[in-house]
């Protein structure tokens, strides 16, 4: 490798506790009582099963891929495969709370937005990603986010998962050298 | 080999879809494994996504087609693109057009894709080779040449309920020498690794090189049918009867008919395919086609997500715009 990769953990457990105490404080000031979940695909999904678990959701956790809704499909044409959308409850008139893990130029939100428009007419949608970075190119922003970070053109910031040890979270920041 | 490789563009990526055969087998199991999750979308309340939104896709049937025909059409009305169909028997072909003015005269209304069916072989290369270089060509069957997406909605069927290709016996019973679907599946199956191959059927109508494409060819059902995973059933072209190459109705059915006694030399949990139209009482008894083990309605279902699935792999390559076009 020519290239050598600096790597950054951020302590994840204490940011999705702050993400879901913020996000239990936005729902009850909104008098929002029995809200639905969707998580988007792939980072978003991991992110909204710890959230669906400590907020004690009723409804199954919904997952969005919103391949079909990117509007980059003409230039880099199908993806590859993940899951397909599964929403396992009707949209209308529901409190869907949104969860991805970063939040970034807002396209992938704007995507997922027409997708849950599709499916059916809710009665509002709160965003909530893990983290939330610079560099929007739409008017969207988060309802709640753990952190904000600016970052350097060489840096990523990244979600992984470890499926073999409990699913553990791990949100890290690499840089190009 | 110059007409397989009109297939791909520069980057290897699926721009035509002509036939089977050449094709490596991840793109075949690509094309599956889009189909699977464009399957999820015509489940949907609103059973559309944006994905092909300002494309134009134009139906040419030469030959007549309503199954095809529609499940193109609705593969592309879900995928958000526009649908002409261009009804060749009342069009300006009927009135002495060659058929490339007539291709001309499309890509000078910014068709970015044909979906073609001719009684012809090669209909649909030939299309391929003279359309301009942004447009893609589907064939919808040419011939006795190939029906790539048929192949490939029956390869999605299989999957559906049968874990392993590799583990299967296949047997394909009826008229092969003519069918293009029987021509598509060959290929597909061998490509997917599907280890045993069998062609059933009279001798007249298995072409004698059917074993040089992999096949076992088998004249009689009880040796045919045995331990069969799939069984797919051909529509008998009652046009063949004229041609002597068949004894009649009646006599074709109680030796090559798929009936209940028959299915019962297959695996138990053996499905039963047919591309369709079905002549009940020809070559499949009306118990069987309505049967616990008959897909053959799923099969239709099958057909719009594969060919969601082809067609937006076409219609979505990179090479399409960096200007640098196959």
């Amino acid at each position: 490798m020519t290239e050598r990769q600096q790597s950054k953990d951020l302590d994840t457990p204490a940011l999705l506790d702050t993400l879901s105490s913020e996000l239990r404080n936005l729902l009850k000031s909104r008098n929002i009582e029995n809200p639905v979940m969707i998580g988007i695909h792939t980072g978003g999904v991991w992110v909204a099963k710890e959230l669906h678990k400590s907020l004690n959701i009723e409804q199954p956790l919904g997952t969005l891929n919103i391949t079909f809704y990117r509007d980059d499909f003409t230039r880099i044409g199908m993806h590859p495969q993940v899951q397909p959308s599964n929403l396992p409850f009707n949209i209308d008139d529901q409190h869907i709370i949104l969860v991805d893990d970063v939040l970034h130029t807002g396209r992938t939100i704007r995507a997922a937005l027409n997708e849950i428009f599709d499916f059916g007419r809710p009665a509002s949608v709160i965003l909530a990603v893990l983290v939330e970075r610079g560099c929007r190119e739409l008017p969207i922003s988060a309802d709640v986010a753990a952190a904000e970070i600016t970052l350097d053109e060489n840096q990523h910031i990244k979600l992984s998962c470890d499926e073999e040890n409990g699913s553990t979270l791990k949100l890290s920041i690499e840089e190009a050298q | 080999m110059k007409q397989h490789d009109i297939q791909l563009d520069k980057d290897g990526m699926l721009r035509h879809f002509l036939t089977i055969e050449g094709l490596k087998k991840q793109m075949l199991v690509d094309i599956l494994d889009h189909a699977e999750n464009f399957s999820s979308v015509s489940i949907r309340q609103a059973k559309k996504v944006p994905l092909l939104r300002g494309k134009t896709i134009a139906n040419l049937f030469f030959e007549a087609s309503t199954r095809t025909r529609t499940t193109f059409e609705l593969a592309a009305k879900r995928l958000s693109a526009d649908v002409l169909n261009i009804n060749i028997n009342t069009s300006a072909t009927s009135k002495g057009e060659s058929l490339l003015d007539m291709l001309h005269n499309l890509e000078s209304m910014q068709v970015d894709m044909f979906v073609v069916r001719h009684h012809s072989s090669g209909a649909a290369h030939f299309i391929a080779q003279h359309v301009a270089p942004h447009i893609s060509v589907i064939n919808a069957g040419d011939g006795r040449h190939a029906h790539p997406t048929q192949a490939m909605l029956d390869m999605f069927t299989i999957r559906r309920h049968k874990e392993d290709f590799t583990k299967l016996t296949v047997a394909i019973v009826g008229d092969i020498m003519h069918s293009r679907v029987a021509r598509s599946q060959i290929h597909a199956l061998n490509t997917l690794g599907v280890p045993e191959i069998r062609v059933i059927g009279p001798q007249t109508i298995i072409p004698k090189e059917a074993a040089h494409l992999g096949v076992h060819v088998y004249h009689d059902m009880h040796q045919g049918l045995q331990n069969a995973d799939v069984i797919i059933m051909l529509r008998l072209q009652r046009e063949r009867m004229e041609g002597a190459l068949l004894p009649s109705e009646h006599e074709y059915f109680h030796m090559f008919g798929l009936t209940e006694e028959k299915l019962k030399l297959a695996k138990p949990d053996a499905i039963v395919m047919h591309p369709g139209p079905i002549n009940r009482g020809v070559e499949i008894e009306s118990s069987v086609a309505d049967g616990p083990q008959s897909v053959i309605l799923e099969q239709v279902t099958h057909g719009i997500s594969v060919r969601m699935a082809v067609m937006s792999m076409a219609l979505g390559r990179s090479s399409l715009t960096d200007g640098g076009q196959s």
